[in-house]
This record gives structure tokens, sequence and C-alpha cells, in this order.
């Protein structure tokens, strides 16, 4: 299979598509820690939008509370941000991109975020379809408050201070799938190529796209016998394919192997292709990918890619019925019904 | 009195030869669930039809049915809708409440009661019409579930021989409630009939109770107050609505889905020019309100208070990145679940400063369904124009009874969208700084997604001008010294008080909300029984402006009456009031969960002025 190619960059400039180089999509200087998973997954995301080229003023980035929160900051800094309230990110880019469904709205949270206080507004998100690009970026803990087990902290896990984690973890995909998400992946964020991928393959995605990420927290989870520790994800990572992206702009032919990949188109064009690694994967089966996570966490190990997909499902926007024209942009001329209305109505109550 | 009411009143033996026209109380007293709703809307409506001013309030318990119910409809030639609490005609339909209901009646009240209930032994100093509804209505259907519905209008039939209200006017309310299902009115009308000639064949008029033609509605309608505000959200040009189910609140956002589909769709495509999301919980209601508006839209949610309760984290987050967000609280007994379907006005200083850290919230204060059309369309030009939540705190009597009104006029202002920059204006001022205080009244000015001008980065953690994270002590106290100019600046913004400055050096009246209605019978009643004249100042919004000042300085002592336990406006009033100025207020409360009457009013006052 041969590999998609790039927008070839103008000489001496590095390029994209709408001619803007990688510098204008990066945001503010991290504060997080050196080595933390979340700065790797941050870089994915400015190359994702670079090599699609999306414009940054067309983007709303989102958050809730903890580290994993802060880092829309560190990206995008000429898209509209909205650091929120912990665990509510998904409300209010619901009401953001119902206001203004031209935007490309991504989300960050983390597990804590989205497993605990956030699991209710969670769960709502993926139910609707919401078209956005939803990233857990997961340690298995709470950093900012230094450390304490989050909803996706292994079992038996141990804290610094001795405890003992003896609840089960939740499986976000898991729950993301069975709960009517329409693009569920899991990556990890020592795997650039791949979670490159899945970035592009989300941001073309319409509908909600889900990627929990395994992010090592170098503070508090790295330790062994944690499986959000770089070594332990690094040896049981399972990719279920090699997974490439085909942008709806790079129309080419692949060249691939009929017995061995699989694609899968997007609604905006955009395709996906799995290059058959360990088994012959198909991610539009649910059935399949449930059995799959549940497979896979028997063993301790992670399956990551697509573990599903369905690229037809209406999103919410398409269930609304709403205009075309944002919202939020409507003229008062149209927003506003006439005096006959209004008589219209008194009449009914005389 | 009733049952329902457990105070004090002070009705005497009536003349029975005297005629009470116009100016009495019917009480219903029925299940909850039997369809007595249409039998009592047709008879308010058919007094409303003959020209005599009326209002119905519904005591309704938190329940689908099986429990009891009591539906009071006040006529009354001098206009006043607020409530009686006196019952002058009971109609007893539900046998577990109809002892009490007939033991509490003042003498000389008049009693319909169902036959085989024989209330006529509990009482010599009342007149009784017993009428054997069951037996009247097996001619008119077979089915027991329709004559079971259909029951209650045989009432109103009997109502209408011995209150003499036309039967015209009753067919034509009817009409009116049914629409256009034709068998269910002729069942109705049968059932209207039978009561009408029953009362014919068998009574003897021996009541003083007596409804005659007037002039006084001419042109007016009646309405709900959530529907009165939904009518002036459409208006106003809402375009997302997020909101949660609760007592008394959803009739609000349902009868908004109505007309929004009606009136607000695009006439080319069909496609809607709005959304309303039905959402998990009262916290993702406002965060989607709060996103739709920090992306541009005019947003809303209706809730009650424990709806109110929940949305704080998400009020202090609107407060602090300066969100425009539309909330109605139509408020309701609390604390906690308290009572769902009983009215209150309990949440004024706790929504006044949701949330933690210093916050504060404009608040609408409609005391009427008009000002409920009004305010809803002033909230969300106050909410675009100081970047900020806005409440609109109505209740459950004004929001899910029916009132008497003028039609609302349409309004051909513009909408006010605030300080949203356009390319033209960003030249003028340079440099973008979100929260810089350009105009030195402390609102700032923003941008949306999508309009193509600077975006900044939105976040309740602590900001400096340019929306940039900042910890230092000189940004956080200089923004929160800014939006306390905002809130400074909101005074002149809100709508003013309405005043009556009658009794210059005396008495002054504070009040708000529903209890304006029991404040203006009151002051007549002071005035006619003991010459006592009154001052009055009626609050339409928080924060307080100038007038209220002047108006306590030119009385002697002021009461504000309210209606719950903790004088909630009055402890807002001592923030923010001189000390000297605090010293002349006094309190009145009401909070029984029903609405406050004139009388409880009259005797509490007189009472403290030790008359």
């Amino acid at each position: 299979m041969s590999t998609p190619t790039q927008p070839t960059p103008a000489p001496g400039k590095k390029l994209n598509r709408i001619n803007l180089e990688p510098a204008a999509y990066r945001g503010s200087k991290t504060t997080l820690c050196a080595g933390c998973g979340h700065n790797a997954i941050t870089e994915r995301i400015i190359d994702s939008f670079w090599e699609l080229g999306i414009s940054p003023d067309q983007v709303l980035k989102l958050s809730g509370i903890g580290c994993s929160s802060k880092s829309p900051a560190y990206f995008l800094s000429q898209s509209h941000g909205f650091n929120s309230v912990h665990g509510r990110m998904p409300s209010v880019a619901t009401g953001a991109v119902v206001a203004n469904r031209k935007m490309i709205a991504i989300g960050v949270s983390g597990d804590g975020d989205t497993g605990a206080i956030g699991i209710g507004q969670f769960v709502h998100l993926m139910r609707r379809n919401l078209p956005m690009v939803y990233i857990i970026e997961d340690n298995g803990c709470y950093g900012l408050t230094k450390g304490q087990f989050s909803p996706t902290a292994d079992l038996g896990s141990k804290l610094k201070t001795g405890v003992i984690n003896d609840l089960p973890p939740i499986d976000t995909c898991a729950l993301a799938i069975e709960l009517g998400a329409s693009f569920v992946a899991r990556s990890f964020s020592g795997d650039p190529k791949q979670l490159k991928a899945i970035l592009k393959a989300a941001l073309s995605h319409r509908g909600t796209a889900m990627i929990d990420v395994l992010s090592p927290c170098v503070t508090f989870n790295d330790h062994d016998g944690s499986t959000k520790s770089y070594s332990y994800a690094k040896d049981h990572e399972e990719p279920l394919s090699d997974l490439s992206f085909v942008p709806f702009f790079e129309d080419i032919t692949i060249d691939y192997d009929p017995g061995t990949s699989t694609t899968v188109s997007l609604h905006d064009g955009s395709k996906i292709v799995l290059t058959k690694m360990t088994e012959d994967y198909n991610p539009t089966d649910k059935l399949r990918s449930l059995s799959l996570l549940h497979e896979t966490a028997m063993r301790n190990e992670f399956a990551t890619g697509i573990l599903y997909v369905e690229p037809d499902k209406p999103d919410f926007i398409d269930l609304l019925g709403l205009v075309d024209e944002p919202l939020a942009h409507l003229d008062e001329s149209k927003t506003r019904p006439g005096k006959a209305a209004l008589d219209e109505i008194m009449e009914s109550f005389r | 009195m009733s049952a329902t009411d457990a105070a004090v009143q002070e009705v005497g033996q009536r003349p029975t030869t005297e005629r009470i026209v116009n100016d009495f109380a019917i009480q219903v007293a029925t299940v909850n669930g039997s369809g007595s709703q249409t039998a009592n809307l047709v008879l308010l409506r058919s007094i409303f039809q003959m020209g005599v001013p009326v209002s119905g309030k519904n005591m309704f318990p938190s329940n689908i049915a099986g429990l009891p119910t009591w539906y009071t409809i006040r006529a009354s030639a001098k206009g006043y809708i607020g409530r009686k609490k006196e019952v002058d005609f009971l109609v007893a339909m539900n046998p577990e409440t109809a002892r009490e209901d007939v033991l509490t009646l003042a003498p000389g009240a008049a009693v319909v009661y169902d036959e085989p209930l024989k209330l006529n032994e509990l009482r010599q100093d009342l007149t009784f019409y017993p009428v054997p509804f069951d037996k009247l209505m097996q001619p008119i259907t077979h089915d027991a579930k329709l004559r079971r519905l259909v029951r209650n209008m045989v009432y109103d039939g009997v109502l209408s021989r011995l209150l003499s209200i036309d039967m015209g006017q009753m067919e034509k309310a009817l009409r009116k409630q049914m629409g256009k299902k034709q068998k269910a009115i002729e069942l109705n009308m049968s059932a209207l009939k039978a009561g009408s000639d029953y009362a014919e064949a068998t009574f003897t008029k021996q009541d003083p109770f007596v409804i005659e033609p007037m002039n006084k509605t001419q042109g007016m309608i009646l309405i709900e107050g959530n529907a009165a505000a939904a009518i002036g959200c459409m208006m106003a040009g809402v375009t997302v609505v997020a909101w949660y189910p609760i007592t008394p609140s959803s009739s609000l956002p349902e009868a908004l889905i109505d007309y929004l589909k009606k009136y607000r769709r695009d006439p080319e495509s069909g496609k809607t020019t709005y959304a309303v999301i039905q959402a998990e919980d009262e916290l993702a209601a406002l965060g989607m309100v709060i996103g739709a508006g920090w992306a541009g839209a005019r947003a809303m949610t209706s809730t009650a208070g424990p709806g109110v309760s929940l949305m704080a984290e998400f009020t202090g987050l609107g407060y602090y990145a300066e969100v425009p967000a539309v909330i109605f609280d139509i408020q309701r007994a609390g604390p906690s679940t308290g009572l769902p379907t009983r009215t209150g006005q309990q949440d004024i200083l706790s929504t006044a400063v949701l949330s933690h850290g210093d916050t504060n919230h404009p608040l609408l204060l409609p005391s009427s369904v008009t000002e409920c059309y009004t305010m809803a369309m002033d909230a969300f030009d106050l909410a675009e124009e100081l970047q900020q939540p806005v409440f609109v705190m109505s209740d459950l009597d004004l929001g899910m009874n029916t009132w008497m009104a003028q039609p609302f006029e349409y309004s051909t202002k513009p909408l006010k969208r605030g300080k949203r920059l356009d390319a033209e204006q960003l030249k003028n001022l340079g440099q973008f700084g979100r929260y810089r205080d350009v105009d030195g009244d402390g609102i700032p000015y923003r941008t949306v997604p999508g309009d193509g001008l600077p975006s900044y980065f939105a976040r309740g953690s602590g900001h400096n001008e340019q929306a940039l994270y900042s910890e230092r002590a000189d940004d956080y106290v200089k923004n929160l010294d800014r939006l306390s100019k905002k809130f400074q600046t909101a005074k002149t913004m809100m709508p003013k008080p309405e005043v009556d400055m009658a009794a210059e050096g005396g008495i002054g009246l504070i009040a708000y909300g529903t209890t304006h209605w029991a404040i203006v019978e009151s002051r007549d009643q002071l005035n006619s029984e003991r010459g006592i004249k009154t001052s009055y100042l009626r609050l339409k919004a928080y924060p307080f402006s100038e007038e209220l000042n002047d108006f306590i300085d030119r009385h002697d002592r002021v009461y504000v009456v309210e209606q719950n336990r903790d004088a909630q406006m009055l402890s807002l009033l001592r923030i923010d009031l001189t000390p000297q100025r605090v010293l002349k207020l006094r309190s009145i409360r009401h909070y029984a969960g029903l609405p406050i009457d004139g009388r409880s009013v009259t005797t509490d006052l007189l009472k403290q002025e030790g008359v």
C-alpha cells in the first residue's frame, strides 16, 4: 500500500492547502509536566489540523477541568476556546455546536472529567451523536489534585500513599459504542503515527468521534504496575490494523492488496484504510467491536485503532432539522415573527 | 374559608335577602385526573365572556390521578384578580374532602354537592343544593369512562342556572375549550343541559350569589403566565432553548415549542430557525444555554427552585466568563422538593447571589401575564447588553394560573444585541481585549465564533483583559471590580419600579411579583374600611434603582410584603440600603404555599400598626 501524499509545500516555506504554516496552529507554551502524554497529544492535534488545512478561526475548542482540560490553550491559539467547568464540557459544546453548525468542534477531557464528575453529560453527548471530536486524555488518575484514582484506574493499582484501588475501571470506548457514538477509537499518546491518523479521520467524520488516548501521567501514574505507564502501554498496545487516512481533497487511488485491507468512506468523502495486522477487523460491526474490547480487557491489553465507525448515522444537527445558516448569526428578520403572528396568537386567547 | 387555608378569617353571617352580584368566589373540589379542568375553565371563561372580571386559581396535588384538587374562580366587579381566601360557593365533588370543605365554610355560603354525600346534615347555616350526578349522567352515555369525564359538566349546568350564567356563553366557552372535537362538544353539551334542566326543575334560589353581565372584559384575553412568557421568548428571537421538565415550569417550554413549530420555520426550506433540546438535567440545560450564548445565540432555559440550585455552577461560569443567558425561575414552595404544586417567592435571595465566589445576578420580577411577555423580551436584551445570566422570577401562581389581560402589544423596537463587535467598531477600537473596560461602564466588547473577528479564550478560571489565564492579584482584583461596576451599570438599565406616592410621610408598601394583586386589594381595604392611605412601590427588578431610596425617605415606615418565610427581598434591601433607611423597614410575609390574598396583608399590617 502506498502512503497518501501530502500537499506539496511551497519552496522555502512549509504551507498547507490554505497557505498557513504549522506555527499558525500552535497555542501558548504548555504548563504541564515535562514528558506528560497530554503534550504529545497536543502536538498530534496541531499536526492534524494543519495537515487537513482547517482554518483555525472555524474551530471551537472546549474542555472541562483538570490537566487534560488545560491543553486547549496549547494548540490553535486563533480558535475560539472555552475552558468550562468540571465534567460539563459536553453540554457547553452541545449548545455551541447547535448555535453554530458551521464550526468544527474539538473537546478535550480527562478520565476523571469524563468518567466521574462528567459521566452523565458524556453519556448524553454520545447518545446525541453531536458532531464533534471528543478526546479523553486518559491517565487513570487525577493529576491536578495530585494523583487520586480516577474511574479508569486499574483494579488493584496502588497510590503512592499505599491505597489500593478495589473498583473496576470504566471502559469509555465500550460505553461510547453502546451509547451511540458513531466513531470510537483508542490510541496511545506515544504512538504518533496512529494517533494522527485517527485524529484526522475523526475530524472528517460527521457525528461524535470519541477517542480515548492513553496518556501516561509521568508524575503520579508512570510506575511499574500501572497499565497507564509508558512501558506498560508500549508493551500491551494491540493495534488492530495499520491505519491510514486519506483526506477528501487527496483524490488518489490507493494501491492495496484486496485480501489485507479494508476501506471505510467517511461522510465528507475521506477514507480510512485499515491494513490487516493481527486479525481481519471490521470496524462497522458493533457487536464485534464490543466483544473485542472485552476480550482484550480480559488479557489486560488495549486494542488500539478505530474500534467502531458508523459513517452515515444521522448526527444531532440532522435530527434537529436546522436551517443551514448558523442560528447564532440569523438576522432579526428571521427570528422574530411579524405582528400578524402575535395577533393570531392573541386571538386564540380571547 | 376552605380546607385549603387554615388562617383566621372574618366573614360574618350574611342576611339572605341581600343579593351579592359579581363579587364572590366559587370553589370546585374534585379528585385530580377526573377531567374537572375542562368544566372549571368553561365556567371561568363564561363569566369572563359576560364581561365580569374573573380569575382562576388551581390548587392541585403533585400527582397524576386520585388526589384532591381545588379550583377557585373569583368574580370581582371591582376587578380584583388576586386570591380571595373566603369561599362563598362550594361545589363538593370529592368524597374525601367534602366534609372538611363544608365544615370550614363561612355561614351563608352555598354548596352544590353530590347527593349521596349527604352534606346537608353537617350544617344548618348554609344553603345546600344536592345533585344526583350519576343519575343525571345515565341517559347521556353508556360508556363508563366518558361518563366519568363528562360528569363534571353537570355542575357547570347547575351553576349556570343558580348563578344566572348565560347558557349561550357556556356553550361558546365549551366550544373554545374543545376546539373541533364535535363529538366531545355534543356529549359535554348534553351534560351541561342535564345539570341546567335539573336545577331549573328542582331548586328555588336561596343563596345571594349572582352573576350579571358587565362590560369590563371587552377585548381582553385569558392566559397563563407561562404561555405569555413563551410568546415573549419567541418574539425576542430566541434561537436555542434547553430545558429539563419540572413543575411548575414545564408548560413554558412546552408552549414555546408549539409556537416555534408554527411560527419559526424558514418559509423556503421548511427548516427551523431554532433548536429546542430536552437536556439530561438542569446542569446540562444551563450548560447548553451558556455554550449557545457564548457562540452568539439568544439562548434560554426555564426551571423551578430545585433546577436553579443545580444551575448554580453554570450561573457562576456565565457571570465570570460573561456569557449571556436567560433563565426563567417559575418559583414553587421549597425548601428541597418542598411543595412542587404550590406557589411562593422563595428563590429571591439565593438567586440574586447564586453560585460560589462573589457574584450578583440581575433579576426581573414580573407580576402580571403582560410582564411575563414583556420581561421575557427585556431579559434577552439585558442578557446580551450585560453579557451575563439574567433571571426572570415568575412563580406558580403567575405561570400556571389563568389571568385576564389586555392583548399583548407587538414590539417594534430592534433587539438589543449589546456590545457585539463588528469590523468597523474593531477598527475604531484598535485592539481587541475581551475583558477590557473600554467605555468605563464595566461592560466589555465581545466577538462570537464565525464572525471573522479575533477569537478569545473564555474560561471560568482567573483571566486578564486579554482573556489569558492569570493568577496575578492585580488582574484578579481589576476584573472583579469591573464586574462590580458592570452591576452598577445594570441598575440604570433594569425596569424602573412602579410608584404610587399617595401617603407621603406615612405608610409605604413595597412588593413585587404576584404579591402585587394582594397589595392592590389591601390598599383599598385599608382606605375604605379604616381610612388609612398608603403609598406603594412595586419592584420590577434587582439590582434596585435610585427611586427606591427616595421612596423610603419619603415615608415614615415601609412594609415589605412578600411570599416567603425569611423576608428575602427585605434581606436584599438590607444589603443595599443605608442603616437609616433599613430602620424604616417592616416585614409582612405569607408562605402557606397558596397565593397571598389582600385580606391577610390588611390584617397583618393593622396588627403591626397597633390598630
